[in-house]
This record gives C-alpha cells, structure tokens and sequence, in this order.
C-alpha cells in the first residue's frame, strides 16, 4: 500500500563503491540462494531474472583521467514505494517490522505495472516458466518459493534467511524485539545473524547489511553522517534504503539526476507530492 | 428499393426496406476477417501456452504495443460514452442517427481491449484478484472496475438493437425488453459517462503517478494529476471522429448512404470543439512538463528525446500535426463542410491520440532513469501484432454482421430512397 510507515528495524545495506571491483560473485550469490532458474539463451540481457546487477559507470573521459566504478544494485527497499503504490491487487507490500517491501508471488497478476513505475529496474518478470538443468533442482534453496510464469519478482534481502534468524532467536528462548540502549526497540537478531547472500559472499567486504536505525549496527555507523553516503535517485523522495559509498565525486553525482550546472552538495529538491 | 435489385438468399434477416448485397459476397468477406481472426488466435494460444516470452516484452519494456492498443481503441472507443452522454442527457437530437454505431464500435473497442488484455497479464486466471484484493492506492484498480462495469453498461446498450433485429423482434417478449431498454437508455447512458470518464481518466492517472519516470509524471489536482484530465479530453475529442471515420467508411465499402452528411459534420464540431479544449491543456501541462517539472528532476529537455525512435519529432506530431491543425480544420465550418477536409482531419485527430498513448506508454519506459542507465528500444513482434489485427478482424466481423441484419442506421432507408434505377447499389458486394 501506499503510506510511508515507519518501522523501529530498518534493514538497509551500505554498499562502498570504491571497494567494489565488479567481480559479479553477490550476482551470482543471489541467483543461487533465491532459486533464480538460468536460461538457456540469456543473450538478451533485459530478459535474464536478476535480483540483483552490478553496473559499470563511467566517468566518460579518456585515457589516462579515465576511470570506471562498479555499482551493485539490488532492490532498494524504498519508504515511500513507486512500485506498491501502483500495484492492483496488493501484491507488494511494506508492511513487516524491517521494511522490506514483499513480493506475494501467488497474488501477482503479472500486469508489470509495478515494474514500469521502478525507477531502478528492480524487477524483472517470468516470462517462461523456469527450466532447472537435470540435476540442478536438487541444489534449490527450500526455503525460497520458485516462481511460476507470468509473476513479477524481486530481491527480498533474503528475507527468508531474516526468518531462520528470528526462528533461532524463539528457540533459544529470547524475544525477536528487544528495547536498546538508546531506549528504542531493536531486532534481537544479532549483526551477523541476518546477512544478505550478496553481503556475505562480497569477497571485498564492500556490500555491508544490518538495521539502519540500530546505531551499534556498522551499516548505521557507516551511513550516518558519511558526506560520500548517497542514495539512488533521492530527489524522487523514495527514501531507500541502499546507500553507497564513495570518496569520488563524479561517482557520487552519477547517482543522481543534475542539470549541468547544479551543485550536487545542494540540498535536493523533492519532486512535487505525490497524488 | 432500385429496380434492379435481387434479393439476396438471407433476406428475410435483413432490415426492412433495406438493399443488401449477395450472401455469398458476404461470406467471402467474413471469411477474409475470419482468416485474420485464426492468425491471431494461433498467436494467443502460443502466449497463454508458452508464456510472455514469446513476444518481444522484456524487463524494460513491461508495456509495448498491447498496452497502447489498448489505451488506443479504448480511448477512441470514446464515442460510445460521450455520444451517449450527448444524445440522451444533453438532448442533441441528431446524433440518434449515429448513436448505435456509436455504441457498436465502443463495444467492439472495449471488448476488443478486454481480449489484448487476458494476454498481457502474465497470470490471467487470477485477473478477479482485482475485485478481491483491490489496492484502492493504484489507478489500474479503478481501471479494472469501471473497464469491466462499463462493459457491462455496453452490452446493455446492444441487446436492444440485437433485439429489434426483424426475426426477433417478432417476438413479443423480446420487443417488449427492446422497447424497455430503450425507454431506460438514459439511465444507462449516465452511468456509461460516469464510468467512461473515470477509467479514462484512470488511464491517465496511471502514468502521470509514475513519479519515478519523468516523462510521465505531472503534477495534478488533489489526487489526480494532469494527464487524469488529459485522457479524458482526449479521448472525448477523438471517440466522435472515429466514430463518423467509420460510418464514412462503411458508406464507402457498401455504396449507400447510411449517416447524413450534416449528421457527421456535426460529429466533426463535436470533436473539434472537444479537440481543442484539449490541446489548450494539453500546450499548458507541456510547458509546465519542458519548464517545471524536468528541471526540477534534474534533466533537460532534450534528455527526454533520442535518436530518430524517440525523437522530438513525436511531440511536434502530437501536438502540432495531430492536434493543432485538426483542431482548426474541424472548428471551421467550411472545412466541415468539404468531406475530404473532414476525414483527413478526423484521421489527424485519432492519430494523435493514438501517438499520445504510444509515446507515454513505450517513451516513459525507454527513457533512462538513472544517469548510468541506456535508452532502451522496443520493436513489437508478430506474436504481439497478430492479436491487435485480431481486434481489427473482430471489429471488422461484428460491424458487418451488425450493418447486415441490424437497423443500425435509422437514416438508411431515407437517404438511399432516391437511388437511381440501374446504379451500381453497392460496391463490395457486402
């Protein structure tokens, strides 16, 4: 639905640019752990399921002041949704502690119209249904529901690895929210008790995840107060919750629209509200 | 009746006083449509059997042709509800001469849309869920509702023409609904307008709220933004021209005279004066779109156009070919007055509309949205093309069959009683 709601957990991701040499492994990682089928002619790169797609950039002048940059970009987790907002049947949703926008597969109806109003390309569709290679179903991951043809689908951040985490906190005994120091409610799930597929696999430790709003999180640490933090396309007001990282200029102005003489260290201005 | 003229073999189906061409002709001709038709159905077996892959879609380009079809017939579909609205609420008597060809080709549009529709949604068995688990945040929501009611208002709207048919009409049960029905068409035809002009201006809605794509979104009133008003007049300029295009086309195809020549000139008036309504908004919510709102997203004009696909050509087409000179040609009396004029203008004012949905359905996905990104293309394929020309098929074979056993045109009979002995009566055979 549409409101901006606010959560005390908000699982967010700092991705450092600088760090990132675009080796594709998160890519991978992804594809792997949420059961993302391959396809036997992927030349068409617009068609290839993917959760999650490293971009180069470029600062597009020559050699020797040439310099490139990779940026991952999985689904941003925005606030204030383009895509739910849009959806017909509520197939998509920010509604769970942890403001992760959900993706209800067996609800979709396939009208792509959430992935028309993505800004980020975070969606893709299923336009076959999916073909395992003989052998390759048996290295699915069981808690990851496969998709049918004709649904639209998205990166999670693992959400179904935030649910083993919760799980092994009730078996232990404890509470899933606990009140922090700072006398807020946190998730009791520890740091490195929920991390992403992509997260973890980064050999460069450049995708780092935990709760934005926990200040004992190193995501908070990293993010909070960081003039090279940056968010994807802020002036729209999305409110995301991927932020990027880099100490180069022309890589933190590539994420976002500029007229050719607008400051980029201006504060932005929010389009007009929406409808 | 000419002097000449043979009855042809179905002529007890065929309206009184009415010349029809031979059975067999007739049949040739449906079966041209019908073999159009079965292409088309081939290509939605392969769809709904295979799946979406096996059109051109892709991950940028969720909506391609299907959609602009769709916004197309069901914007020019328009003139089922706005003639409706004309004739029957507002009192303008004429247009009962056009108003159930109005109401056939606004049937065929929306169910023709209804077809593509299935098609498109990649999960078409649960197209209810839109009923079940509405989202009443989305646009598309409101579409789906007044799309399927409106249909629905449609279908009342035909069975009384249905009804009068010679044969059946001899019936007294069925007379009696036909003469009801028509008694309570006012009724009908308000809530035809009602739900007309929100699904249209949901139409719209659903891009101008796609803020994440600046070449759609606009700022609104309340929660509607501009272009909710934009498909609306626009789709109430171009439903009435179609609507005489085609009632010219069918007097060219059987050779009679079948809507007076003042009867579409006022068709013209109609949608010229609706036409330019529109294009004064449609100028304002440009200039604000080129001053305002792209600057504001950080982007320049000529960030929004590329190559010869996507270029600036289309914006002059659509608002300047295709709607500032028809809007003069239909506002002037005497380019009314001249018929070539009249349908060349009628066909500038639908091809406008037309290119207005295609560029804000195909351009708003092509164009990058962040600065990494690529213009992105989209050609449609044969899998997508075959079904629109299903449509067309479709239209093509209720039309006849309607012009061929149904009293659709009440002006018929009256404007053909002069035929010269020994003129040729009809064309097509049809």
């Amino acid at each position: 639905m549409s409101a901006n709601k606010h959560f005390n957990v908000k699982w967010g991701m700092a991705i450092d640019l600088d760090k990132c040499t675009g080796c594709g492994a998160c890519m991978v990682a992804c594809q792997a752990e949420n059961n993302l089928a391959p396809l036997a002619d992927a030349s068409n790169k617009q068609r290839v399921p993917n959760w999650l797609v490293v971009y180069e950039l470029s600062n597009k002048k020559s050699f020797p002041d040439h310099e490139i940059a990779y940026l991952p970009r999985p689904c941003q987790q925005c606030a204030e949704q383009p895509c739910a907002t849009v959806c017909p049947v509520v197939a998509t949703e920010r509604n769970e502690e942890g403001g992760i926008v959900s993706q209800i597969y067996p609800r979709c109806i396939g009208c792509r119209y959430c992935m028309a109003a993505c800004p980020y390309h975070a969606r893709c569709f299923n336009w076959f249904d999916p073909v395992w290679p003989k052998g390759m179903e048996k290295a699915l991951t069981p808690d990851v529901s496969t998709r049918p043809r004709g649904v639209v689908e998205k990166c999670t951040f693992c959400h179904h690895r935030f649910m083993q985490a919760k799980d092994k906190v009730r078996a232990g005994g404890g509470e899933v929210y606990v009140r922090g120091t700072d006398n807020k409610l946190h998730c009791a799930v520890p740091e490195d008790g929920y991390v992403t597929s992509c997260a973890e696999v980064c050999p460069n430790g450049a995708i780092v995840f935990g709760d934005l709003n926990n200040p004992e999180h190193r995501v908070h640490r990293l993010v909070t107060g960081n003039a090279n933090a940056f968010r994807l396309l802020e002036r729209l007001g999305t409110d995301t919750a991927v932020y990027y990282i880099s100490r180069r200029e022309w890589v933190r102005r590539l994420g976002d629209n500029y007229l050719p003489d607008e400051d980029t260290q201006k504060p932005k201005q929010i389009l007009p509200k929406r409808h | 009746m000419a002097p000449n003229y043979i009855p042809p073999a179905d002529a007890a189906l065929i309206p009184q006083d009415c010349e029809r061409g031979p059975l067999s002709c007739f049949a040739l001709w449906l079966g041209a449509l019908s073999v159009i038709l079965l292409i088309g159905v081939y290509a939605a077996y392969l769809v709904l059997s295979r799946g979406l892959g096996m059109t051109a879609l892709d991950d940028y380009f969720g909506f391609g042709l299907w959609i602009t079809f769709d916004l197309g017939v069901i914007a020019l579909g328009a003139g089922a509800f706005f003639t409706g609205l004309l004739r029957y609420i507002l009192n303008i008597d004429p247009l009962k001469n056009v108003i159930n060809l109005a109401v056939i080709i606004g049937f065929i549009c929306y169910t023709g849309a209804m077809i593509v529709l299935v098609l498109d949604i990649g999960q078409p068995l649960r197209a209810w869920f839109g009923y079940w688990h509405a989202n009443v945040h989305s646009m598309l929501t409101e579409v789906i509702f007044c799309i399927t009611c409106y249909c629905i208002v449609l279908i009342i709207e035909y069975i009384p023409l249905i009804l009068e048919q010679k044969q059946i009409n001899r019936v007294p049960l069925f007379h009696a609904i036909a003469h009801n029905l028509h008694v309570v068409m006012p009724l009908f035809a308000g809530m035809g307008a009602f739900l007309s002009t929100f699904h249209q201006g949901s139409l719209g809605g659903m891009y101008g709220v796609l803020f994440g794509r600046p070449y759609a979104f606009r700022d609104g009133f309340f929660i509607w933004p501009w272009t909710f008003f934009l498909f609306i007049l626009s789709a109430v300029a171009s439903g009435p021209a179609l609507t005489m295009l085609i009632a010219a086309l069918m007097e060219k195809m059987t050779g009679r005279k079948l809507v007076s020549q003042d009867v579409k000139m006022l068709m013209g008036k109609i949608a010229g004066t609706m036409l330019l309504v529109y294009t004064v908004f449609k100028i304002l919510d440009t200039g604000a779109w080129i001053c305002g709102l792209a600057p504001s997203a950080g982007l320049t004009f000529d960030q929004f156009f590329y190559g010869w696909i996507y270029g600036k050509w289309l914006l002059f087409a659509e608002i300047a070919l295709c709607g500032v000179l028809p809007c003069f040609m239909l506002c002037s009396a005497s380019m009314r007055a001249n018929p070539r004029l009249l349908y060349a203008a009628a066909v500038l004012d639908c091809t406008g509309v037309v290119i207005n949905r295609y560029v804000l359905t195909v351009q708003t996905l092509a164009m990058p949205s962040m600065p990494f990104d690529q213009w992105a293309t989209y050609v449609p394929n044969w899998v997508e093309w075959a079904p629109c020309f299903l449509v067309l098929a479709y239209g093509g074979i209720l039309l006849s069959l309607s012009y061929r056993y149904l009293p659709v045109f009440p002006q018929e009979v009256e404007l053909n009683g002069g035929q010269r002995p020994g003129s040729k009566p009809n064309t097509w055979g049809l």
